[in-house]
């Protein structure tokens, strides 16, 4: 790597404490603290290193954060800095989740709780809507990429048909159709 | 093994392959299975179990967690779990190394143009599904647009956000 800006490579227990606090503060979306520490913090990476990161972590299945971690750690450290990692990005919120899950089980019968419940309910498909539209928000202008939108919505939506069937037709349809409309 | 255990770890890895940008996008085929194929619990209640989720911190597909701890206890939980993100890391770990040589490909970016609609259409189908489980009164409804509104327009805490829906519902104002 020719860039500057990028310090040495992070030792395991380094790689372990930056995704042990970016899984501690990181609400609502991880990335941006992720990219805080990678970048400017711990200075991990150069800023083009992490958006190129970024890409194939979006690029595969699954939590981007989770891919961002593991790639990362087989970066510095090989097998055991991805398995370091990922310890760090997930051990301390799962132990967070299964806390509030305990507290559920013992008072979720309450009808207080559940009214407070039903409310942070309602909240994170508010969460979950915001989410969308932003997501959706380059596709204005673009008939091509709003109809394949609108078909994945009702396709998963509306009519609930299974998602992997879905997938498999649809995906494959908007790469070609996209190929093919520039 | 437990046929239970079983059922979550073939439920759960196969949404992590799935799991095109990013969490989101398997939450109505997570929810259909585990209510309406599984029956292991009402629409509501997986609505407020991924709304714990939600408050915590961390990756934002931790309901997968809690749903096999409900499900099955803590080895439910811990299946669960890495059957969600024990595919994703096992393949980000084999690309992450050929990935550099593809930089300059055209075929990656025609890729990620073709997968950001579906994934748009996707998460828009999420949060119809999750509306439709917790939006049960007017002010659930309420709740659930202001909240919308509050991250698309404004930057507060989604903590903050969370804390005032939770005392709207308890309120009796659902």
């Amino acid at each position: 790597m020719t860039e500057p800006a990028a310090n040495p490579a992070p030792s395991l227990a380094g790689l372990f404490a930056g995704f042990l606090t970016v899984g501690l503060v990181g609400f609502g979306g991880v990335l941006p603290w992720a990219r805080w520490m990678i970048v400017e913090q711990r200075r991990w990476l150069t800023p083009a290193a992490f958006t190129d990161l970024l890409g194939l972590c979006q690029f595969l299945p699954g939590p981007n954060i989770i891919n961002m971690s593991v790639a990362l750690g087989a970066r510095f450290h090989g097998v055991r800095g991805a398995l370091v990692a990922l310890a760090g990005i997930t051990l301390a919120p799962i132990g967070v989740v299964l806390s509030l899950g305990v507290l559920y089980e013992r008072y979720g019968g309450d009808a207080l709780v559940q009214h407070a419940l039903a409310g942070m309910a309602a909240g994170a498909a508010g969460l979950v809507l915001a989410t969308a539209l932003k997501i959706a928000a380059p596709l204005r202008g673009r008939p091509l990429g709003l109809a394949i939108a609108t078909i994945g919505f009702v396709a998963i939506g509306v009519l609930q048909l299974p998602l992997l069937v879905t997938l498999l037709v649809l995906v494959p349809a908007s790469i070609l159709l996209h190929r093919t409309a520039r | 093994m437990n046929p239970v255990l079983l059922s979550l770890a073939v439920l759960f890895s196969q949404l992590s392959l799935v799991a095109v940008g990013g969490g989101n996008t398997i939450l109505p085929e997570m929810q259909r299975q585990v209510v309406d194929v599984q029956h292991w619990m009402s629409p509501a209640e997986f609505a407020a179990l991924f709304a714990l989720a939600q408050a915590s911190p961390g990756p934002n597909m931790l309901v997968a967690t809690l749903i096999g701890w409900r499900v099955a206890g803590g080895w439910g939980a811990l299946v669960a779990t890495l059957s969600l993100f024990g595919p994703p890391a096992l393949l980000t770990f084999m690309t992450s190394r050929l990935w550099d040589r593809f930089r300059e490909r055209p075929w990656r970016h025609q890729v990620q143009a073709g997968l950001m609609p579906v994934t748009a259409g996707l998460v828009l189908a999420a949060s119809l599904r999750l509306g439709i489980a917790s939006a049960h009164s007017l002010s659930a409804v309420v709740i659930l647009v202001a909240t919308a509104l509050a991250v698309l327009f404004t930057r507060l805490h989604p903590l903050l956000l969370f804390a005032v829906a939770a005392v709207a519902g308890a309120l009796g104002f659902s």
